[in-house]
């Protein structure tokens, strides 16, 4: 089964994605990697606002390369989410709905996305060049002294990605591999 | 003696950093294409055709293949019969600098490790192995390495009991616990012997070796297959949906050890597996 989702993504939207099928985004989505977040949890922690509406909001694991003259953004391909794992749940009970990156997450993570609602999607690793296409403007919000790793908003059109974990927690990771086993 | 300027590394680091992250080297795309053939899982072949689509779009465009444009290791086989004025280090590393900028690469290095983490905003410094070898020439080997690979990358001081079934079981072990973190299909490479730091510099080398090429000694070839069947036995496929395809290939540097150890490194790579080089 194939979704064409317009963001943002709701819990309803979220609630209809189950883990294997193939998904193309579109809309708005936030970039953030591991800086980002360690700035996120301060903010948080200090009761400052966050400089991303969290609520129905998907991130996206990246640092992409430096745009080229007459680009919107260089290579930007997923970088690998269980370096997030000690910080998504915190954002998750804020009501983000969507993570977007590659690998396994931890079962604290996979927990608090069952509360949330939330889906963990992967884009493919390594396909940078390709995901850059979907990529339709990008500007930088926040933490801009981080450089690659600073916030982006991102701007994305039918933006492949694979639900691997869906709000119930069943994970494609484990089922895939299990499936292809016993064939 | 063939006398040598430092300099000289420059130019020819620079444009080797983007030709690596740019262009997937021959021997990849022709192992990653046969793959793709031989793939019994839908998925599996469907994430190949999006990796092959992915390096063909980013050589047509002159984008990096991977937004990870790595730490840059650069390898310097120097003939013995060369001497080299100069400082070598400051040569590759101004390499690098002048590469990743007028490459449009990724700036991917924090200066110290634990307390500041700066970045140092020009990717320097690279990681420089020399080795000294016969003869006049200069072979210079630049391998971006991207770090969702390197971080699943283990070592274990094996016991000399635990031998060819406990490489075997360390192996899978590693390669099993780095399932899709490190973006399959993997190469792996593997160190045997030597000291704790040898055998992950056997590891790295290992992954310099073409894709394809086997060992010249008969018995770590047929080790190498035989590790390679049982990888791909796993099950964890391209990007770890399930499938055949979990390892390219594999590759095993090995060197004398002493009589109490067989120290093992499995240092991994991700399919992006770059590599770029150049003989003066």
């Amino acid at each position: 089964m194939t979704h064409r989702i317009q963001l943002p993504l709701t819990r309803e939207k979220a609630a209809k994605i189950k883990s294997g099928e193939t998904v193309y985004l579109s809309g708005q989505i936030y970039t953030a990697r591991d800086a980002a977040h360690k700035r996120f949890m301060e903010l948080i922690k200090n009761g400052a606002e966050l400089p991303v509406p969290i609520e129905d909001a998907v991130i996206f694991y990246v640092g992409p390369t430096p745009a080229r003259p007459g680009q919107v953004i260089g290579s930007a391909g997923p970088t690998s989410s269980y370096r997030m794992d000690a910080y998504a749940p915190e954002l998750l009970k804020l009501g983000l709905r969507g993570m977007i990156g590659k690998g396994k997450r931890s079962k604290a993570v996979i927990n608090a996305m069952r509360d949330a609602g939330a889906v963990y999607f992967a884009a493919i690793g390594g396909a940078a060049a390709l995901l850059a296409s979907c990529i339709k403007s990008c500007e930088p919000i926040a933490f801009e002294d981080l450089g690659t790793e600073a916030v982006h908003l991102i701007t994305v059109e039918d933006f492949p990605v694979i639900a691997v974990i869906d709000s119930r927690g069943e994970d494609l990771y484990i089922s895939g591999r299990m499936a292809y086993l016993g064939r | 003696m063939r006398i040598i300027e430092a300099p000289l590394f420059t130019p020819i680091v620079s444009h080797l950093c983007i030709e690596a992250n740019c262009r997937l080297p021959q021997d990849v795309r022709a192992r990653i294409e046969h793959c793709r053939k031989t793939e019994d899982w839908s998925i599996g072949r469907n994430m190949l055709d999006k990796i092959i689509e992915n390096y063909k779009v980013a050589e047509a465009n002159n984008m990096p293949i991977c937004q990870d444009t790595g730490l840059v290791c650069v390898f310097l086989e120097i003939g013995e019969d060369i001497f080299i004025k100069g400082n070598i280090a400051d040569a590759v590393n101004e390499g690098v600098r002048l590469g990743y900028k007028e490459g449009y690469l990724r700036n991917s290095v924090v200066g110290e490790p634990l307390f500041g983490r700066k970045n140092t905003r020009d990717n320097t410094p690279a990681m420089l192995y020399t080795e000294y070898v016969p003869g006049d020439k200069i072979k210079i080997t630049v391998a971006p390495k991207g770090f969702g690979s390197e971080n699943m990358s283990q070592i274990k001081m094996l016991r000399p009991s635990d031998g060819l079934a406990g490489v075997v079981k360390y192996v899978l072990k590693t390669v099993e616990a780095a399932g899709p973190n490190s973006c399959p299909p993997i190469v792996v490479g593997i160190g045997l012997g030597g000291t704790f730091d040898k055998a992950a510099l056997l590891a790295k080398k290992a992954l310099m070796r073409p894709v394809g090429e086997v060992n010249n000694n008969p018995q770590y070839a047929a080790f190498e297959e035989e590790l390679l069947v049982k990888i791909n036995t796993l099950g964890i496929g391209p990007q770890g949906f399930g499938g055949r395809t979990t390892a390219l290939s594999v590759a095993i540097e090995y060197m004398a050890t002493h009589i109490a150890g067989l120290p093992c490194a499995v240092n991994i790579n991700c399919h992006a597996a770059r590599h770029a080089s150049e003989v003066v």
